[in-house]
């Protein structure tokens, strides 16, 4: 299974022709508790660098910029009604799945090892 | 971290690095914003057991006891009829009926103990040294507070005698041959303590309260949270210059004696202007907000009246979440005939998000009176 991370700390994960969009631990951590957390509409066509998701902490608002070009397909609502999951797991709390126009731009992220020495 | 070397440390910043604190400026101070509990949950155990606060950057200040009519004429609040060992909130004006500071009086008998925000403390203490004589900076204290329903079990297992204290009392107590200057007050909306302590033991007195089984260290995180959710304003943010106390909501802290018809009415600065709206009402009035929903709603967000046009009619001064309430607070200056209830629009994102006008505190304080 493959895994890409961005220096805006959030993790790509592989499922099939899908990529599954979340925030890391360390920006968890960051970020402090999650309070609110605003999903896309599913079958939104994104381009990269679009804002896709609004993540509120107690301490501020940020947001989750699309990764690559392509079509969300589904969203995680679990984390409306429960935004801590993403403190609680970050790796599992999953935001949104996208369908990708072009895997090869996952290439330009990093790997975990290369990842965990950008945060180091 | 550059700039840095600039900041000014308490004489506890060692130990805040010791509790893993996330240190950051804070007014020129560098300040635990949080420790590895987090806001959350450091907010919540406040509100359950107790919370500990190093409030060190606030000024501390010794007027003489003769000084009271001098303070009067900076502040629309009574300061004569304080009572022995009594603690008070006031607030310094200016000519414009603006808002210079807020601040903390207490009558000590022989002086008068004032506490002024760590933002304004060198404007206050000119300000007080150009029309008060014999001030003195208290320098070589440090100021914890101990802040929750389990502070006085806490407190009291040290120092016995504070357990007989009500809320806006002060006393003078010995701890290790030390003097320590106690009010029972805070700013968290919970009962609680705030405690003036030398610094030669300020660090074993602060160990030796989060040795205590209720106790947890607290950041300027959960401070700021614990304060919006108990409805109490923010110098710099909720009040300054261009606000004034009635404006404010702040008409409880002038006091009948320096009302129209009082004995020492007026004689403070802009007198004319407050009175005027204590008497007549004023246009605007900080308002509480509680946004429908889960987004909060931060400060600078602005406020309409309906969901589509229109002109903004105000904008907040400070929003988040609130994790006692579990939902988002924000208080605003708002037309002050809006009734409790109604429904405002903030915009967050480009979209208008109703909220509802709102009593403050958003939760329910817990003083010891």
């Amino acid at each position: 299974m493959t895994v890409k991370y961005t220096e805006e700390h959030e993790w790509l994960r592989v499922e099939g022709d899908l990529v599954v969009v979340g925030i890391t631990e360390h920006a968890a951590e960051q970020l402090g508790d999650v309070v609110f957390v605003e999903l896309p509409e599913v079958e939104t066509k994104v381009t990269k660098g679009d804002e896709v998701v609004v993540i509120e902490s107690v301490k501020a608002a940020s947001d989750i910029l699309s990764p690559l070009d392509g079509e969300i397909v589904e969203v995680n609502e679990a984390l409306t009604d429960t935004p801590a999951l993403v403190n609680e797991d970050a790796m599992g709390a999953w935001f949104f799945k996208m369908k990708v126009e072009d895997m090869e731009q996952l290439d330009a992220y990093m790997s975990e090892d290369e990842y965990k020495d950008f945060i180091a | 971290m550059a700039g840095n070397e600039t900041l000014k440390r308490t004489g506890f910043y060692d130990l805040h690095v010791e509790l893993g604190a996330r240190m950051v400026p804070f007014a020129g101070w560098e300040m635990p914003v949080q420790y590895p509990m987090g806001v959350m949950k450091e907010h919540l155990h406040t509100r359950a057991e107790a919370g500990l606060f190093d409030v060190s950057h606030m000024g501390q200040v010794i007027l003489p006891a003769s000084a009271v009519a001098e303070l009067e004429s900076l502040v629309p609040v009574d300061i004569a009829g304080l009572g022995l060992n009594r603690q008070r909130y006031a607030m310094f004006t200016n000519a414009e009926g603006g808002i210079l500071d807020d601040l903390m009086v207490a009558n000590k008998g022989d002086h008068l103990f004032v506490v002024v925000n760590a933002a304004c403390a060198e404007q206050d203490i000119a300000h007080l040294k150009a029309h008060v004589a014999g001030v003195e900076v208290v320098t070589g204290r440090g100021l914890l507070a101990l802040q929750g329903p389990k502070a006085e079990a806490a407190l009291a297992r040290l120092i016995p005698g504070v357990a007989a204290m009500r809320f806006m009392d002060v006393g003078t107590f010995p701890w290790n041959g030390a003097e320590l200057w106690i009010s029972r007050s805070g700013y968290t909306g919970e009962d609680g303590f705030e405690i003036s302590v030398p610094d030669a033991v300020g660090v074993d007195f602060a160990r030796a309260l989060l040795a205590e089984p209720e106790v947890a260290p607290i950041g300027l995180g959960a401070r700021d949270s614990l304060r919006l959710e108990a409805g109490l304003c923010l110098y710099g943010h909720d009040i300054d210059t261009t606000t004034t106390p009635v404006e404010a909501d702040l008409k409880w802290a002038i006091q009948k004696a320096r009302r129209h018809g009082g004995a020492r009415e007026g004689g403070f600065p802009g007198a004319e202007i407050i009175l005027d709206q204590y008497d007549n009402g004023c246009a605007r009035r900080r308002t509480g907000l509680r946004p429908e929903g889960r987004a909060p709603m931060r400060e600078g967000t602005p406020i309409y009246l309906a969901a589509e046009g229109g002109e903004p009619v105000g904008q907040v001064t400070s929003g988040g979440f609130g994790p006692s309430i579990n939902a988002p607070m924000a208080m605003a200056y708002l037309p002050a005939d809006l009734p409790l209830g109604a429904t405002v629009y903030g915009e967050v994102r480009g979209k208008r998000l109703p909220a509802l006008i709102a009593a403050m505190p958003f939760q329910p304080n817990t003083y010891k009176r």
